[in-house]
């Protein structure tokens, strides 16, 4: 699998892939696409990394252990839920908060968090898993 | 709302519950929320072991404070239901919450926080590394949540948010019994779980709703309730949930595979795993399908009597202390499914105690045999004796487990089991009755045989009569962190022989709400308009 | 529509039960795999089957234009997708871990756990 084109082309279709993955991430709350779809993406460029350059790098490269990406995901999902505490409404209660910003109506909301959230988890946990498995496919 | 958005007049109330919730409410989903927050800190600092049990057992905390204030709320006022972002029931996933869910969420807190505490002391840096803590944390989302929540595919969901925990707790430390054990466990529960989606699928199919109160009404209303698809769909949930309870003819996959993981952490399975799959058939059966119930009664009986005399004659041919109590945790779980085969408000109610004193009884036992592990290094009973001379306050604690677990008085196996007989007797089925009475002989057979031999006698296999051995005094003393534990769950035990009626009002409670759904569908349609 | 894939899913299940009679882990697993897809159709088709319209509500309006596929059941399968995928990948690495430590697939040969040689445990008290 190691040969010189697959690893010349590798960094490239990850961070490309990479990229998608978080295109797909951000289209999600209005049209097709969303947090685990673009999870999906990303575990599998970081799963195309790894097989190119060896599971090290991958490592090196994402800083955190994958669970604890994992983790981070499930905290700010379920952060997410809790504002509508603080006006009186249900559990999940989506809230808005729109502002200009140059021009470009943004509007952040907490199902955008829950969202990166489950971003988060899924790619922590299918990266570690995979990770795992390449790294005995080596031994 | 986004301002992209035209600004038309709609009326929202029709698909939105406006109504101010109140902060108190927020109780409803608190330990759900506490234990996920809880797991995902304690998941992030997973490397710090040192700082794992202390935030583990902070969380721990936090969530048997707010399910013992979900608890008083729920004496408070009465089934409360809170709808996740604002959606009506039918339409959106309702957190309904009966004296049932509340008084069994809160038991599970108390015995995982006991399990937090005495995995302190059991669980080395490697287990902490590989995340008993956030498992155990997960592990409690997945069960609070499937106590308190009022939807049958979310119901599905927390099912698996306990299971997929639990295989990383199982997994625990990779020894290669345990994978032996989780490669059972994993498939088997799996299956389990398919089963019950096959069924949820089908009730979709059926009634287009998936809101438990949503569909007993729809079912009551039905003119054959028990016939057609519905047979189909009581028989798959019969099945998917005996699976996960571990009954008779299902139920290999339990000494299989509890007696591999650390001790601490089969001490949690034997509490709290079975038991949410016999709350989920007392909540399915009781509650939505009351009429299918009736109509498997009798089959749910012969279960209920072969699971119990399959698990005291199992746990009798056992000479591993672990195994043995496995084979204990499924007899109680035929005492249970005897309870939801009569169906007298009494049976239900015998049912729900008994739930509660097996979910502290069987976690005790396990923990229990986790000091014996640390005060004699074995197992095995042939290898054990002499403990009562190490210490003759542990032999008594657990005496007094082995009598609770037994059913003798004074302690909180008793009353259940005299309310199960009695409904059995008043019902007609003598049968069960002798099989409630059978299992529990059994028991004391196989608990008293247990205790004369790793407490009473002198030392291991090949002593001497009227000689005791010493044990090796490398091993004690035992750390208080394991025992404690014990201890509280042993005064639980005590406390609910001695003064049963608040346990026995709150299972009355508990069954009435089952046996007349009244309550349950006016607070999910009414309270949320 | 709904008769043909109704037979489809029976075929799936037959198919699943038959690899999870079988001794093999890895057949087992596939079993599991395609159970999980049967369940998902199973839970598609219960939803009623509407073709090519999928339940997106344009930008300017509140409810549907028209009548739309229902989104529900498609809801519930991607949970039920998720879930599934999740186990399966474990069990995965659980079935290759076992046959590394254990040094067999065949489940009948797995008595770690429980030996098939175990002694009689002590007889009277």
């Amino acid at each position: 699998m190691r040969t010189v084109i697959f690893r010349t082309v590798a960094p490239y279709l990850t961070a490309l892939m990479v990229l998608f993955s978080i295109f797909v991430l951000l289209r999600g709350h209005n049209e097709p696409g969303g947090g685990f779809i673009g999870g999906l993406i990303a575990a599998s460029a970081l799963a195309i990394f790894g097989i190119a350059c060896g599971v090290a790098s991958v490592r090196r490269a994402i800083v955190f252990h994958p669970m604890s990406i994992a983790g981070f995901g499930l905290l700010l999902g379920a952060v997410s839920a809790l504002p509508s505490l603080f006006k009186k409404q249900p559990f999940m209660t989506s809230q808005w908060l729109e502002f200009k910003f140059f021009d470009v109506n943004v509007a952040l909301s907490t199902p955008l968090f829950f969202d990166i959230g489950v971003y988060l988890v899924v790619v922590g946990a299918i990266s570690s898993i995979a990770l795992a498995l390449e790294e005995r496919e080596s031994d | 709302m986004a301002g992209s958005y035209p600004s038309v007049d709609v009326d929202f109330s029709q698909a939105w519950n406006l109504t101010p919730v109140s902060a108190a409410d927020w109780l409803i989903v608190a330990p759900v929320v506490i234990s996920m927050i809880g797991g995902a800190v304690c998941l992030m600092a997973r490397k710090n072991t040192d700082a794992q049990p202390k935030l583990g057992l902070i969380f721990l905390v936090l969530l048997v404070l707010a399910s013992g204030g979900l608890l008083l709320r729920v004496l408070d006022k009465g089934v409360i239901t809170m709808v996740m972002g604002s959606w009506l029931p039918p339409f959106g996933i309702a957190f309904t919450v009966d004296a049932l869910g509340a008084t069994l969420c809160l038991i599970a807190s108390v015995v995982a926080l006991c399990a937090g505490i005495h995995g302190a002391a059991t669980v080395d840096n490697t287990g902490r590394r590989y995340g008993f803590y956030p498992f155990l944390l997960l592990l409690m989302t997945g069960v609070c949540g499937a106590f308190l929540t009022g939807d049958i595919f979310n119901l599905y969901v927390w099912f698996e948010v306990l299971l997929i925990s639990s295989y990383g707790l199982l997994v625990l430390g990779n020894e290669r019994p345990q994978l032996d054990g989780a490669v059972k466990y994993g498939i088997l529960n799996l299956i389990g779980t398919n089963l019950f989606l096959i069924g949820t699928g089908l009730i979709y199919g059926v009634f287009g709703t998936l809101n438990m109160a949503d569909i007993a009404i729809k079912i009551s209303e039905m003119d054959a309730p028990a016939s057609g698809t519905l047979a189909t769909i009581a028989a798959l949930y019969l099945l998917a949930f005996a699976m996960k309870a571990a009954a008779f003819p299902v139920n290999f996959w339990l000494p299989a595979s509890y007696h591999t993981p650390n001790i601490v952490i089969s001490a949690v399975f034997a509490g709290l795993l079975t038991k949410v799959g016999v709350y989920a058939l007392l909540r399915i059966f009781v509650l939505i399908m009351p009429a299918s119930r009736e109509y498997m009664a009798d089959l749910i009986s012969v279960v209920a009597i072969g699971t119990m005399i399959v698990g005291a004659l199992g746990a009798l041919a056992q000479s591993e202390v672990r195994r043995l109590l496995g084979y204990l945790v499924i007899c109680g779980i035929g005492s249970m499914l005897a309870g939801l085969a009569i169906g007298s408000t009494v049976a239900i109610s015998g049912a729900i105690f008994y739930a509660v004193h097996s979910i502290i009884v069987m976690t005790a036992l396990y923990m229990a045999a986790g000091v014996i592990y640390q005060m004699a290094g074995s197992y095995d009973l042939r290898k054990l004796g002499g403990l009562y001379g190490a210490s003759p306050a542990f032999a008594a604690i657990f005496l007094i487990l082995a009598f609770a677990v037994s059913g003798l008085p004074p302690f909180s196996g008793f009353w259940p089991k005299v309310m199960l007989v009695e409904a059995a007797i008043n019902d007609s089925r003598v049968w069960l009755a002798v099989a409630i009475l059978l299992s529990g002989f059994l028991t004391t057979i196989a608990m008293g045989r247990t205790w004369i031999y790793a407490f009473w006698r002198g030392g291991p296999e090949g002593t001497e009569d009227g000689k005791s051995v010493a044990l090796s005094p490398k091993t004690l003393p035992i750390p208080a962190a394991s025992w404690v534990p014990v201890c509280m769950l042993t005064a639980l035990v005590i406390y609910f022989g001695l003064q049963p009626e608040g346990i026995m009002h709150l299972s009355a409670y508990g069954s009435i709400g089952l046996i007349d759904p009244q309550g349950y569908v006016n607070s999910v349609f009414g309270g949320a308009q | 529509m709904e008769t043909g894939l109704a037979i489809v899913i029976g075929i799936f299940f037959a198919v699943s039960v038959y690899l999870l009679l079988s001794k093999q882990l890895v057949r087992m697993l596939i079993g599991v795999a395609i159970l999980g897809n049967a369940v998902n159709m199973l839970i598609f088709t219960n939803g009623r089957l509407t073709r090519e319209v999928p339940p997106v509500i344009p930008a300017d309006l509140y409810v549907p234009a028209e009548v739309t596929a229902n989104p529900l059941p498609q809801a519930l399968v991607l949970t039920a997708i998720v879930i599934s995928f999740s186990f399966f990948a474990f069990l995965l690495v659980l079935a290759f871990r076992a046959y590394q430590e254990l040094g067999t697939d065949d489940v009948n040969e797995m008595r770690v756990a429980e030996p098939s040689n175990d002694p009689l445990p002590p007889q009277g008290y």
